[in-house]
């Protein structure tokens, strides 16, 4: 099967600095992958270059088995909802409303939903009639939510699209994309760094760092792929002997050490008769971790006691 | 996500949820299982990670599906699954009980009479 998004050596240099630095992954279609990496990893550059919005350095990106840019086939199949989504220029047409905003979208794409257009704008509050120029910043998130999710485009990218949505606004978001989803199966690209709440949806992740991929793996094999031991520190340190330890910290007689992997029976037989406390940790916590490993630039064991 | 754990495989917990229900009688054998799509509508999951936990039991033999309607409980699920959990019971409960029992210095006597009592207390009856 032809992948859904293809991104072979991706490289992207602003004057000097690696902004994607040979990033590769192919995307089979039908699934939801998360894009995780902390703020400045390289993101929103590599969604745009998917979306043929920029131009990479190096590399090349292959959406729908074709190269996006200006290619009018691959572009109709495919929506980009950005972090700060703009909308025609308010000086020119200040009339611009909620509605016009939708009507421009559905001559735009070709599996477009008018009915889950206006459903989702009644649930997410946005009055049909209000002026785009007098939405609040997360009331011009919902829009671009509403967009991304009515278009129901093949290839589906959110850059963060939650700016200024509450808990409430954001569960409103997932739920009505799982729900459209498995109606209508597609490829859903989310970069996001609300790790935890949006955690369920991902079938796979797709972990950036300092342009570099770190993590290209299915979610629930990335759950639980290391832990938190903690208890008497004589005990911490005989349980960790010879294991990679991410983080340790100590307070007392104490020790908290995060190790990478996943424990088996014979681990946690093994910390029960220790007296340790195991908790396996969380996909944002492993994304954390894995990332703060690549950061020191030592992939192997380490250690630091924080004070 | 809602009401499963972030640090164990979320298709795990899914089919383990489902595997409780079935044990406990809450989905008599024969009874129509949730769909993919209803799962992962009430955990907040990707459909994939809900037809995954799905599959774990159907492989085991403990749902079934029957074609153009669904998965149900597969016949004798429920006596399987308590045979099958009766046989973790003593390394799952009864170990890790005693030797904590033994740190605390509390013998094997002992430890059956508190047994007994908290187990007529729960049940509100005394022979």
């Amino acid at each position: 099967m032809t992948p859904a998004i293809s991104v072979a050596g991706l490289t992207r240099r602003y004057r000097g600095s690696l902004a994607l630095d040979a990033v590769s992954f192919d995307i089979e279609p039908g699934s939801i992958t998360g894009l995780l990496g902390r703020n400045g990893a390289g993101k929103t550059t590599l969604l745009r270059i998917v979306a043929g919005q920029e131009f990479p350095s190096a590399g090349g990106v292959r959406v729908l088995g074709a190269c996006p840019v200006e290619n009018e086939r691959v572009l109709s199949r495919m929506v980009f909802v950005r972090e700060d989504q703009r909308y025609p220029d308010y000086g020119s047409w200040p009339a611009f409303q909620v509605r016009h905003a939708l009507q421009t979208a559905s001559w735009f794409y070709p599996n477009w939903d008018a009915g889950l257009a206006a459903a989702l704008a009644e649930d997410f509050g946005l009055p049909p009639g209000r002026r785009v120029a007098k939405l609040s910043r997360g009331m011009r998130s919902a829009l671009g939510i509403v967009i991304g999710l009515a278009a129901r485009a093949e290839v589906t990218l959110f850059d963060e699209p939650y700016a200024g949505l509450d808990p409430v606004a954001r569960k409103l978001f997932y739920d009505r994309m799982l729900a459209d989803y498995a109606e209508h199966p597609r490829t859903v690209l989310l970069s996001t760094h609300l790790i935890d709440e949006a955690a369920g949806l991902m079938e796979r992740v797709l972990v950036i760092d300092h342009g570099r991929l770190l993590l290209d793996a299915a979610a629930d094999e990335v759950r639980g792929s290391g832990a938190s031991v903690s208890g008497p520190a004589i005990a911490v340190a005989e349980f960790t002997a010879g294991r990679t330890v991410w983080d340790r910290r100590r307070a007392g007689s104490q020790e908290s050490a995060v190790v990478a992997g996943a424990l088996d029976d014979t681990d946690r037989a093994r910390a029960r008769s220790l007296r340790l406390n195991v908790e396996p940790l969380t996909l944002q916590q492993v994304v954390v971790y894995a990332a703060g490993t690549a950061a020191a630039d030592r992939p192997d064991a380490r250690e630091r006691t924080s004070a | 996500m809602a009401g499963l754990e972030e640090g164990a495989p979320l298709f795990v917990q899914v089919a383990e949820r489902l595997a409780d229900e079935i044990a406990d009688g809450t989905l008599p054998d024969g009874e129509r299982v949730p769909s993919t799509n209803e799962l992962a509508a009430f955990y907040r999951i990707n459909p994939a990670t809900a037809a995954k936990g799905i599959s774990m039991l159907t492989d085991d033999g403990l749902l079934e599906k029957r074609r153009g309607i669904g998965m149900f409980v597969a016949a004798g699920a429920r006596a399987r699954l308590i045979d099958e959990r009766r046989k973790q019971f003593t390394e799952r409960y009864v170990e890790p009980l005693i030797a904590e029992a033994g740190r605390l210095g509390i013998d094997a006597d002992e430890l059956a009479a508190m047994i007994r009592e908290s187990s007529y207390a729960q049940r509100g009856t005394r022979p």
